[in-house]
This record gives C-alpha cells, sequence and structure tokens, in this order.
C-alpha cells in the first residue's frame, strides 16, 4: 500500500515525534539540570530552566558521602552476571520451542509471559525468606540469580523470536550436507542468530540494571547497586532534590551511553519479527 | 551405485495418513520426476527418502543398503531446496565447501572440488560473494554446487525452479538435464509444473493424494495414460473429456481427446459448436469451442486460424488418438 508522504504531512510527523521525544526526555533533562543546582534553587518556585547558579557541590557531595564505584560495580556485576546466565539457559529453550515444538510449546510460552504479569510483591516473601535460609540476602550472587529468573521470559521469548526467522529449510540444508547437531548449533544457527543475540543481551543489560524492586529489598550495603545508591538520597532526613538528582544521573549515565550507542540494535530487537 | 527402493511406505502427520502404503523402484541414473496438483504428496515422499520426515511405516533401501531410520546426513543423498536455503552468512565459495567440511577432507581437496564445482556452473566470478548478493538464478546455481561437490548417491531437487522467472526457468531446466547427462547420478525432481516433468524426466510418477496414479516414461504417459487423472494432468492445454450418448459410441463411460487431436472446419465435421475465447501464442491457437451438449471443447490450430467468436465451427477427432475410460475413470486399452 503506498502511503502518501506530502511535505505537510511529514512536517505534522516530525513535529509530534519530537513533541513525544521530548515529553519523554523531559524528566531525565530536569534531573540532569537539577543536579547542578544548589539546594535553595532546586526547590524555588517557580523553577528556573537555565538560569541558575550552576555547581558542581552536589557531585562533591555524593562522593563524598558514598561510594559510587562500589555501587557501580554491583550494578555491572549483577546486570551482566544475570544477562548472562539467561542467555545460557535461554538459547537451548529458544532452540527447542522453536525448531522442535512440541503441542503445548505455545501454552508454555504464554505461561512463562504470565509469570510478567504478577506483581512481584506478590512474592516478595516467600522469595525473601528463602533467600535468607539459603544466605542469598545481599550477596550479588543472589540477585544475579533473581534477576536473572525475572528476566528469563523476555530473554526466551526474544530468542525464540529470532529463531523463528531463520527458515527451516536452512537448517535441512543443514542436515543434507552432513551436519550434525552440534555442528548445525555452531556453523549456522549462531551465526546466523548473532544480531537477534546481541540485542537481546542488550536489553536485559539495561532491564536488569534499571530493576528496583527486587535490588532494593533484597540488598543492604553489601551487593546494593545503583538503585539503592539513588535510593539512599531519598531519605527522611530532609528533601535533598540536588544531592537526589546528582545521585540520580551519575546512576543513569552509563546506561543511557550504552543505550544511545546500541539504538540500532535495540530497536531493532524490539521490533524484529513484528513486520514480515 | 543410486539406487532407492521404498517398500509400503506410508506417512501420517497424526490421524491424516497422507501417504498410504506405497512401493517404488528408482534405478540408478535415473532421472526421475514426481508431478502432481499441489497437496499431492510429492514433497513429503521426497522428504522422506531425504530423511527429514521419518516414515509411519515401511523401509527405504539406498544404494542396496537399509536407511529408513538413518539420519538425514548419512544417506549420502544431496539436496536442492525451492527456496535454495544458502547459508546467508557464508560467501559461495563456503556454502559449496560446507559440505566437504562437514564430511572433514582436506583443504586441498576441498578448494579442488569448488574449483571444479564453480567451473561447471560458471559460477567463478563470484564465488566471493555472498548469497544476498545474487539474482535467483545464480543463487539456484550455488544450491546445485552445494549439492554436486559432495558426489552423492542421488539428487533430490524440491521444486527448483519455482521461484525463477519463465525464461530463466527454461535455461535451468536445460541446465539440469545437461548435468544428468555428464554426472549420470540418480535424481529426483519434484515439481507441480507437467511440462517440467515431461522434458526432463527419464520415467515420472504421477502422485495424487499420496497414491501413485502411473510410473512410466513421458511418452508413454501420455500416449497411455492409466486412468483419467493421469490423462487429464499430462499434456497442455487438458484433455477434453466427453460423456453420454458420444462415449457410448465408442463402448466407454467417458472418452478423451487432446486440444491437438482435433481437426476444426468451418464447413463439416463431428460435433458443432461455437467458437468462444481463443487464445492467440503466435505458433499455435487454443480456441474454447462451446459443442452444446457435449460441453467445451479446447482444440489447438498451429499457426493462425480466422475464425471469429461466436462463429460455428465443426470438430472432428482423429479416432487412433481417442481415449476410453471406464465407469470407474480407467483407460480401457
Amino acid at each position: 500500500m503506498a502511503r502518501s508522504t506530502t511535505p505537510r504531512r511529514k512536517a505534522m510527523f516530525t513535529v509530534f515525534a519530537w513533541a513525544v521525544g521530548l515529553l519523554l526526555f523531559f524528566p531525565i533533562l530536569w534531573t540532569v539540570l537539577t543536579s547542578f543546582k544548589t539546594e535553595a534553587e532546586a526547590i524555588a518556585s517557580p523553577p528556573s530552566f537555565l538560569g541558575f547558579h550552576w555547581t558542581f557541590e552536589n557531585y562533591v557531595t555524593v562522593q563524598e558521602r558514598s561510594n559510587y564505584g562500589r555501587h557501580f560495580w554491583n550494578s555491572v556485576v549483577i546486570s551482566v552476571g544475570s544477562t548472562v546466565l539467561g542467555v545460557l539457559i535461554a538459547v537451548p529453550a529458544a532452540w527447542a520451542m522453536a525448531f522442535v515444538p512440541g503441542k503445548r510449546t505455545r501454552d508454555v510460552l504464554m505461561w512463562m509471559l504470565s509469570t510478567k504479569m504478577l506483581p512481584p510483591v506478590g512474592v516478595l516473601i516467600p522469595i525473601y525468606l528463602i533467600f535468607r535460609d539459603l544466605g542469598l540476602l545481599d550477596t550479588k550472587f543472589g540477585l544475579v540469580i533473581v534477576l536473572m529468573l525475572i528476566n528469563l521470559p523476555i530473554i526466551v521469548w526474544m530468542l525464540y523470536t529470532y529463531f523463528k526467522e531463520i527458515p527451516g529449510e536452512i537448517l535441512e540444508a543443514c542436515r543434507m550436507d552432513g551436519a550434525g547437531l552440534r555442528e548445525e548449533i555452531i556453523h549456522v544457527l549462531t551465526p546466523m542468530a548473532v544480531p537477534g543475540i546481541a540485542s537481546t543481551l542488550l536489553l536485559n543489560v539495561i532491564l536488569a540494571w534499571n530493576e528496583a524492586f527486587w535490588t532494593l529489598n533484597l540488598t543492604a550495603a553489601k551487593a546494593a547497586p545503583l538503585t539503592a545508591f539513588i535510593a539512599s538520597y531519598s531519605s527522611p532526613e530532609g528533601l535533598f532534590y540536588a544531592k537526589l538528582s546528582a545521585a540520580s544521573t551519575m546512576a543513569i549515565a552509563p546506561i543511557m551511553i550504552l543505550g544511545w550507542f546500541s539504538q540500532k540494535q535495540l530497536v531493532r530487537g524490539l521490533t524484529f519479527g513484528a513486520v514480515k | 551405485m543410486g539406487s532407492i527402493t521404498l517398500k509400503q511406505v506410508t506417512k501420517a502427520f497424526g490421524p491424516k495418513e497422507v501417504i498410504p502404503p506405497l512401493d517404488l523402484d528408482i534405478h540408478d541414473g535415473e532421472f526421475v520426476v514426481f508431478v502432481g496438483p499441489s497437496g499431492c504428496g510429492k514433497s513429503t515422499l521426497l522428504r522422506l527418502i531425504a530423511g527429514l520426515e521419518d516414515v509411519t511405516s515401511g523401509s527405504i533401501v539406498i544404494d542396496g543398503k537399509e536407511a529408513t531410520d538413518a539420519a538425514p546426513a548419512k544417506r549420502g543423498l544431496a539436496m536442492v531446496f525451492q527456496s535454495y536455503a544458502l547459508y546467508p552468512h557464508m560467501s559461495v565459495r563456503k556454502n559449496i565447501a560446507f559440505p566437504l567440511k562437514m564430511a572433514k577432507l582436506s583443504q586441498a581437496e576441498i578448494d579442488a572440488k569448488v574449483e571444479n564445482a564453480a567451473r561447471i556452473l560458471n559460477l567463478a566470478d563470484y564465488i566471493d560473494r555472498r548469497p544476498g548478493q545474487l539474482s535467483g538464478g545464480q543463487r539456484q546455481r550455488v544450491a546445485i554446487g552445494r549439492a554436486i561437490v559432495r558426489e552423492p548417491a542421488a539428487f533430490l531437487f524440491d521444486e527448483p525452479l519455482s521461484n525463477l522467472d519463465a525464461a530463466l526457468r527454461v535455461t535451468m531446466r536445460q541446465e539440469i538435464s545437461e548435468l544428468h547427462q555428464s554426472l549420470a547420478t540418480t535424481m529426483i525432481y519434484v515439481t507441480h509444473d507437467q511440462v517440467e516433468a515431461m522434458t526432463m524426466a527419464d520415467k515420472i510418477v504421477v502422485l495424487h493424494d499420496g497414491y501413485i496414479e502411473q510410473v512410466g516414461a513421458p511418452l508413454e504417459l501420455y500416449e497411455r495414460p492409466r486412468n483419467m487423472f493421469v490423462a487429464g494432468f499430462i499434456g497442455s492445454p487438458k484433455m477434453n473429456f466427453v460423456e453420454g450418448p458420444e462415449a457410448a459410441k465408442h463402448d466407454a463411460h467417458t472418452i478423451g481427446i487432446r486440444p491437438e487431436h482435433l481437426t476444426i472446419s468451418t464447413e463439416s465435421g463431428s460435433w458443432e459448436g461455437k467458437v468462444g475465447l481463443a487464445e492467440h501464442l503466435g505458433s499455435d491457437t487454443f480456441l474454447k469451442v462451446d459443442c452444446g451438449p457435449l460441453g467445451e471443447m479446447t482444440v489447438r490450430v498451429v499457426g493462425e486460424l480466422g475464425v471469429k467468436a461466436g462463429q460455428t465451427v465443426w470438430l472432428t477427432p482423429d479416432p487412433s488418438k481417442l481415449h476410453r475410460f471406464d465407469g470407474k475413470g480407467l483407460s480401457i486399452f
């Protein structure tokens, strides 16, 4: 179907897209701006947009009061660890579902997805108690496991969608050419699915990095990632918007940069299989 | 070498039996074409021979060895798929070398065989390109190249030309026939196109609803079809069928006459009719003639004929080319 793209129509879409983009980006921009204000300016009404006294004071204070490096490292270990472990488990699962589906494959996939619809707080107490009994509270290993489980349905679904796109005839050709299952996976399936596996990895690193519910509830000091680092600034001590903003900016900056450079992969990953 | 025998082979998908018990002998070096309308089971039969589907019962013997439960990789067969099924991440060279690599040949042997295949199929100019950068015909050649390097016991072709345009199809048809002549390896070729079947095959297997309707040489099927299905399927345009008193005159339930075995006259003949649609191909003209109670007949006329739509004409069948069928649709010889 040919779609008319008159200049006027195009201009309208551009304006609309920019408006939506700015609306979504505004809270982040405001956080970054606030992080450069003094506490007094941060709560001033009406707020000033750019005409305030710029200061790095909040960043200095945040650095002095807490250990950013340790939280950062915890975030890296937890998000990368849970993603890698998740992909190792999900590749065989998705392979089986995509290429040797059974009668109930569809149901299993739906059931996996349905676990994402359960409010996490519903299983907080049992998981907390299990973690306590196993000595996993406030450990990075415990968080790796729990975040891997939380994101596993998404990883399996994404890889399943990617694998489904690989024509069955290519794998059959490979079998006719004398390849066994191992050679088929190494020489044909994996190289063809690399873009899919890469975007799955990226998206899940981001999801795990931003995950706040479990990381806040299952950690105290040792394994606390950047989410806990931010939360420590929204304390009952009083309103410290500027410092909270500085901490938030420092926490989201790494993942924003990663996301920025991998936009193409991410968009491709999320829309893959949607359009034929 | 490359003989294949199917004994009482059946295939069912769940409760649905797509191949009823079937026996078939394919001799070494034969070019066998499985032909039939969509859904007749011809591709399933090929996949059973390839080992890509498991037989429900029966046995398959390839090259004198029991192969019913052997993995596709162990059957010594090569297959060319309808979609070409090339590896998109590998160059043409690597695509062709892949089966040799799987067979653990030395690099020197692989290089020699790939060069040779590339030369036979005129692939040398784009040997380092990826499949995505090739045209349909070139991709088809790569797929064939990947099949021939293995020197298999038999080649299996699953509608390999159906994605190509008409002109290229004719060229590739000839190339595959020439390849068969030079390699003298057994080839099994699946198509729904009876022209491909007639022009390429040593032996045609006509399939319908999983049953083998007839096995024979192309001209044998054309001249002596076993039943009305084969009579109607082989030959283009289709054979005309007439029932009723006209058939009874020949002691048959139905008579069949091919469009090329009817003579048309504007003055006299056996059957009177009115000219309907005419298809002008230049070399031939196909006329639809409405013969009233006898039904619509297709007539093939060489060259052009000066008749207009609506004009009354007479058709006369060549009595020696008349086919007679009984009430069950079987030929009466």
